[in-house]
């Protein structure tokens, strides 16, 4: 491997959280930044956000994800700071020596002065769920559903069960009918639905789609493809009510059930995790339990809006800046 | 018409076909499946056991001895992961101890090397974290984890890469006598051998009654795990078993190859062959037990659960006899299996050797496979050297388990080629980290379709009806 390279502030993520805190930085006067993104492009999660309803706060205006998205590229690409794509970060050590990968430079060490942490989440799975039953295709989370959808240009399924009233699942019901999927249900094991009221309005009443509350599903059908869901009403500790069963036949269940902040880096380099965010801890200015190390955005803590994830960005680029002597 | 003809590529087909074809057989498997490994290999325990447990005399005591002794380097030059972690198996009460003693005894019988009883201290300073109420505990040193379905795609491809042939989506519905030999059919296409081997797993009476042999029954008994992520597989340093009683040889918490933690199995008589369902009571009940074996189980860290069938035969025993001349049964292969399997292929040769099929060792063959985690064993400047002529090793895939498009494609691209998502999950790990595939599914299933020359939309999660996507959203023109 080829020497290290250093680089000022380092930013692993370039999603909305990193791009919004690699802008703040370089407008408190840092100038020797640079973004690592695995993807093929810059946006992060808003790339397949193609609905409205991001912005509101921020830009006072309704956008959809990628035009959110878009505002940011354009001061990264303004500002010149220098991003590299389709590379992996795979290591992250406590003295803030970064090991990514790509396919032009392959295995290479960039040590950094300050690091800031935005890797976003990843969605709960079915396996993490332990829903008991069989495992056949037609099991998706609600967000790599969107990405088929949105990104691909396919369609999972057509008859859909989802489980979980995340925003997330609320969106994919409405898209998924939009596309001729017939969506049966959204069902919630709480008795209070997990997403924005306007996104039940809008994506569920709208539809005429109905949302069961205090509802799970209890087992699932089908060998190759799956054949339908088991539904069980639960009552106010989460225990299934023996005789509440119902089938409800299905070729696709969609989980919207929770993001966990992806902080396996972090760990990693032995970041203190607070066990009730799954984020970083860290103190007012976003500084995790390493010196120079920030976190922002899904990574720290499962954000609503992604207005908000800008405002926390703004506050970690700042510090990262001053941090560096910028 | 091939020398051999076996039904099954679980890992005793692929063993037995991997030392039939280096004796200069002409072997064809036949499978089911659309892969191989898709059996009971695919979903069980994967320790090989150091053979205390069965009963003296039995085939199961000596094939389960001599496998294991032979598995470490079986697996070095197929290029499969082993790891001599030793057992043990731990007792809560006086009852318990007794019982540990017996297992002792027979051990000591069979052959197996360097057991002992440990307690207190010298117990906790081994595995830390027992449980509070673990007083005592059997120490099996020689027992150790493999991973079962990379054996059997490193030992089907090696035969493969010797000539033997592999029929995927071949499910065998009658075998005729025919002359000198059987003709084995599907119903549509058949393949004629000299010999036929029945390695057919929870099928095996269905095909040994095919030819006329009713002399055993097959009850399938399903076994449900819990896998838990890699942040977990460091809790315990040994396969923690517990103590066997009336109930069966009950639950283990124990680390896999791969590092992640693997919690089970249950043991329930079923009747469906095709029944991998995992049910909340199973699930409850290998919580409970493995919470008293090991203290500290993040049970919250759980990433996938599944299930495996066990083979369990009327006679109690492994069943390997020839009912009629030229026909071999593989059959009741249930626990020990995996352990015994190399030595059940060497078993399996000598009876042919008694019957008089001249096995000769070839000189040709190549017994060494390069592993499918090669990459992974590389330094950083010789991955370099690599991404460097093929970019696709710097292009990661699988974010969870760190696994790049040029390990994918060679994975494509070698026997036994795999033909769906878990196929490749089996080879490369892709998808088999804490996402579960979130992330990766979309881009294997397009690099499938590309290898196989077809859309994306045929592309399966486990090949027959298991398609990942439907349709396309919108047809342009
Ligand atoms: C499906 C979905 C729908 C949503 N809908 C709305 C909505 O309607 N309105 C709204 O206001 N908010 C919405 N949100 C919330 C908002 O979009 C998110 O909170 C926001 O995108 C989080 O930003 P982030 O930068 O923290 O994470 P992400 O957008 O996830 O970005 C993280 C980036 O880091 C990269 N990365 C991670 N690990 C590595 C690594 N090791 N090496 C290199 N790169 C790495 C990832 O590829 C990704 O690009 C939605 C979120 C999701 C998931
Ligand atoms: C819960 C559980 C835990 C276990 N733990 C251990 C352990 O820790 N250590 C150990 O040593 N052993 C263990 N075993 C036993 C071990 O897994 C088995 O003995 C071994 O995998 C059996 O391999 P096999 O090749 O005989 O069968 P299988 O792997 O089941 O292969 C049989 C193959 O035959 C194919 N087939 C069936 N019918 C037909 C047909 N008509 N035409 C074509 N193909 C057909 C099937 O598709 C399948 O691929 C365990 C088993 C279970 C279930």
């Amino acid at each position: 491997m080829s020497e290290a390279r250093n680089v000022g502030i380092l930013i692993i993520g370039g999603g909305p959280a990193g791009l919004s805190a690699a802008v703040s930085a370089y407008e408190a006067g840092a100038r020797d930044i640079l973004i690592l993104e695995r993807e093929e492009t810059l946006g992060g999660i808003l790339k397949q956000c193609i609905h409205s309803g991001f912005g509101l706060h921020r830009f006072g205006e309704e956008l959809t994800g990628p035009e959110y998205a878009h505002r940011y590229i354009q001061k990264v690409l303004e500002y010149k700071i220098p991003y590299l794509l389709n590379t992996m970060v795979t290591g992250l050590a406590a003295d803030k020596t970064v090991t990514a990968v790509n396919s032009e430079d392959g295995i290479f060490e960039i040590k950094a002065k300050a690091v800031i942490l935005a890797m976003g989440c990843r969605e709960r799975s079915r396996g993490a769920l332990n829903i008991p039953g069989t495992r056949p295709a037609g099991i998706y989370t609600a967000g790599t559903a969107q990405k088929y959808v949105n990104l691909m240009g396919y369609m999972p399924g057509k008859e859909v069960v989802i489980l979980g009233s995340g925003d997330i699942g609320l969106i994919m019901a409405r898209r998924m009918t939009l596309e001729g999927a017939k969506v049966k249900l959204c069902c919630d094991i709480l008795p209070v639905p997990g997403g924005l009221p306007r996104n039940i309005e809008q994506c569920l009443n709208d539809f005429g789609i109905p949302l069961r509350l205090s509802c799970t599903v209890s087992e699932i059908h089908g060998r190759d493809r799956i054949t339908g869901v088991t539904l069980v009403s639960v009552d106010e500790n989460r225990k299934p009510i023996p005789g509440s069963e119902e089938y409800v036949s299905c070729d696709t269940l969609l989980l919207s059930c929770g993001l966990i902040p992806e902080n396996e880096l972090s760990r990693g380099a032995g970041i203190e995790i607070d066990p009730k965010t799954s984020g970083p801890v860290t103190d007012e200015n976003l500084q995790t339990s390493i010196e120079g190390v920030f976190a922002c955005g899904n990574v720290h803590h499962v954000h609503g809006l992604v207005d908000d994830v800008s405002i926390q960005a703004d506050i970690a680029g700042k510090a990262a800046a001053q941090y560096v002597g910028a | 018409m091939f020398d051999a003809v076996i039904i099954g590529a679980g890992v005793c087909g692929a063993l037995i076909a991997r030392t039939l074809t280096e004796y200069g057989q002409k072997v064809c498997i036949l499978e089911k499946a659309g892969d191989v490994a898709m059996g009971t290999t695919k979903a069980n325990s994967a320790i090989v056991h150091a053979g205390f447990d069965a009963k003296p005399g039995t085939l199961k005591a000596k094939l389960n001895v001599k496998g294991s002794e032979m598995m470490e380097g079986f697996c070095r030059s197929l290029g499969v992961k082993y790891s001599p972690i030793g057992a043990l198996v731990v007792g809560f009460n006086d009852g318990d101890r007794r019982t540990l003693e017996t297992l002792l005894a027979r051990g000591v019988e069979n052959g197996v090397k360097e057991l002992r009883i440990l307690e207190g201290e010298e117990l906790k300073e081994i595995e830390p974290n027992l449980g509070e109420q673990v007083c005592c505990a059997l120490y099996a040193p020689s027992s150790a984890i493999v991973c079962p379905y990379e054996l059997c795609i490193a030992a089907a491809g090696n035969a493969m890469d010797n000539g033997a042939e592999l029929r995927l989506n071949f499910m065998v519905k009658t075998i005729e006598k025919d002359g000198e030999g059987f003709v084995v059919s599907d119903g549509n296409e058949s393949v004629r051998g000299h010999v036929v081997i029945n390695c057919a797993g929870v099928h095996s009476a269905e095909i040994a009654g095919l030819v006329g042999d009713n002399s055993f029954t097959i009850t399938p008994r399903k076994g449900e795990y819990m896998l838990l992520d890699k942040e977990c597989g460091s809790l315990v340093s040994h396969t923690v078993f517990r103590c066997p009683s009336a109930m069966g040889k009950g639950i283990l918490v124990s680390p896999t190859v791969d590092g992640n933690l693997l919690l089970g199995p249950t043991a329930v008589n079923i009747e469906d062959m095709e029944d991998f369902s995992v049910s909340a009571e199973g699930i409850a009940a290998v919580r409970e037990s493995a919470a008293q074996q090991v203290k500290g189980i993040a049970f919250n860290k759980v990433i996938a659960s599944f299930a495996g069938l066990r083979s369990v035969g009327s006679t109690g025993d492994f069943i390997l006899n020839e009912p009629v001349k030229g026909f071999i049964n593989v059959a009741a292969i249930e626990s020990p299996g995996l352990s015994s399997a190399p030595a059940i292929a060497e078993y399996v040769r000598e009876m042919l050797a008694a019957d008089g099929v001249k096995l000769e060792k070839r000189a040709d063959f190549v017994s060494e496979r390069r592993s499918v985690h090669y990459y992974k064993t590389l330094s950083t400047e010789e991955k370099n050297a690599l991404i460097a002529e093929h970019p696709e090793y710097g292009h990661i895939i699988c974010r969870c388990e760190t696994v790049s498009e040029g390990e994918i494609l060679e994975a494509l691209r070698r026997n036994p080629r795999p033909t769906d998502v878990d196929g490749v999950k089996r080879r490369t790990r892709a998808t088999m980290g804490r996402c579960q595939g979130g992330f990766c599914t979309p881009y294997i299933v397009e690099l499938l379709a590309k290898e196989l020359g077809s859309d994306c939309t045929e592309v399966t999660k486990f090949g027959g009806d298991s398609h990942i996507i439907i349709e396309k959203t919108k047809v342009t023109e």
